[in-house]
């Protein structure tokens, strides 16, 4: 506290009031790592539904399998289609590191059609299921599989929008340092949503085919 | 505090376009950085297919193992290459959040799993058949 006091009265003589040490070293970057914990929150939603898709999964109720329904080919190139959108994300953050706003852009659209196609491809699959008759109602196994894989496809349809706007922006005003701050998050954003398709197609795919 | 430091980055950015910028964004990313990522991402991706599409081994305890192994090994991957994660980003901050979110992960599926199986174990047996006629 006399510490305070005597460091107000030190350098308030010329500058008024500070309420924070002038000598404290500023964290740069600081929204990287305020990004870095929502994920791991959202990571927390996603092994909760793992979680629940562990304990119900097997429970068919008299119902169709995952061995029955799951069509791995095409489980096989909706990874790819994310994968791609992955490392052509990539590319966009090092033309944006060479401050080259056209070839952003173009890597950014690439990325965003890969997406998209991967959502195509998931309500594609959505689609057939509910026409088969295995709907989110038909078992407890079907329904942890429709919110787990649906919250993760809305997760890559906000990552679109947010995409679509961000491509919108850096257009408009270039590379400021908010948009390249947003780009980074959503570069992060990106490539979590892959590290947890990685976890559905290990566990709800092909484990589900397994058993 | 964002006025502050949209001032200063601009100001920085007329003077030295290139050296600013690599404090705004992940940066330190790399063309080979990026590929080696992404070959190995192919590689673990497409054994675990073969190997549960081919059938290679023949109990499929072995194949979930194996598969779920490679899952784990993909998973750093994606972390180190695409995420840029390492010891000293942010402070060692986000190494540290990402060793607590693993830990109440890990402490979460476990425990549902522990308790859950029990509770299967412990209830009474219900056949496909009568499953079928509940309401």
């Amino acid at each position: 506290m006399s510490n305070t006091t005597a460091h107000t009265s030190a350098a308030g003589a010329s500058d008024k009031y500070r309420y924070y040490l002038p000598n404290e070293h500023h964290v740069e970057n600081s929204t990287a790592l305020g990004f870095w914990i929502y994920l791991m929150s959202d990571c927390l939603i996603f092994a909760c539904l793992f979680a629940v898709h562990a304990v119900v999964g097997r429970s068919y109720a008299a119902g169709p399998s995952g061995a029955e329904l799951f069509d791995l080919p095409l489980v096989a190139v909706n990874t790819s289609m994310l994968l791609l959108s992955s490392i052509t994300y990539g590319f966009a953050m090092l033309e944006m590191q060479k401050n080259k706003v056209s070839a952003t852009l173009g890597w950014l659209a690439i990325t965003g059609l890969f997406g998209a196609v991967f959502i195509g491809l998931e309500l594609y699959e959505f689609v057939h299921l509910i026409h088969e008759g295995a709907g989110p109602q038909r078992s407890a196994f079907l329904s942890s599989f429709f919110t787990l894989v649906s919250t993760h496809g809305l997760h890559v349809t906000f990552g679109i929008i947010w995409l679509i706007t961000l491509m919108v922006q850096v257009g408009k005003y270039g590379f400021t340092a908010a948009n390249r701050r947003r780009l980074m998050c959503l570069s992060m954003f990106w490539h979590f949503l892959d590290v947890v398709w990685i976890g559905v197609f290990t566990f709800v795919y092909l484990m589900g085919v397994l058993a | 505090m964002s006025a502050h430091n949209d001032s200063h980055n601009s100001h920085a950015h007329g003077a030295d376009d290139h050296g600013h910028g690599h404090d705004d964004g992940a940066a330190h990313s790399t063309f080979g950085g990026y590929m080696t990522g992404f070959v190995l991402s192919i590689i673990l991706t497409a054994i675990p297919f073969w190997l549960v599409m081919a059938k290679v081994f023949d109990k499929p305890a072995t194949t979930a193992f194996v598969v779920l192994g490679f899952a784990a090994v993909q998973i750093v991957v994606h972390m180190v290459y695409f995420l840029h994660m390492n010891t000293k980003s942010e402070g060692g901050w986000t190494l540290l959040a990402l060793i607590f979110t693993v830990m109440v992960v890990v402490i979460m599926l476990a425990g549902s799993l522990w308790v859950m199986y029990h509770l299967n174990h412990n209830m009474m047996p219900v056949s496909a058949h009568e499953m079928k006629n509940m309401p």
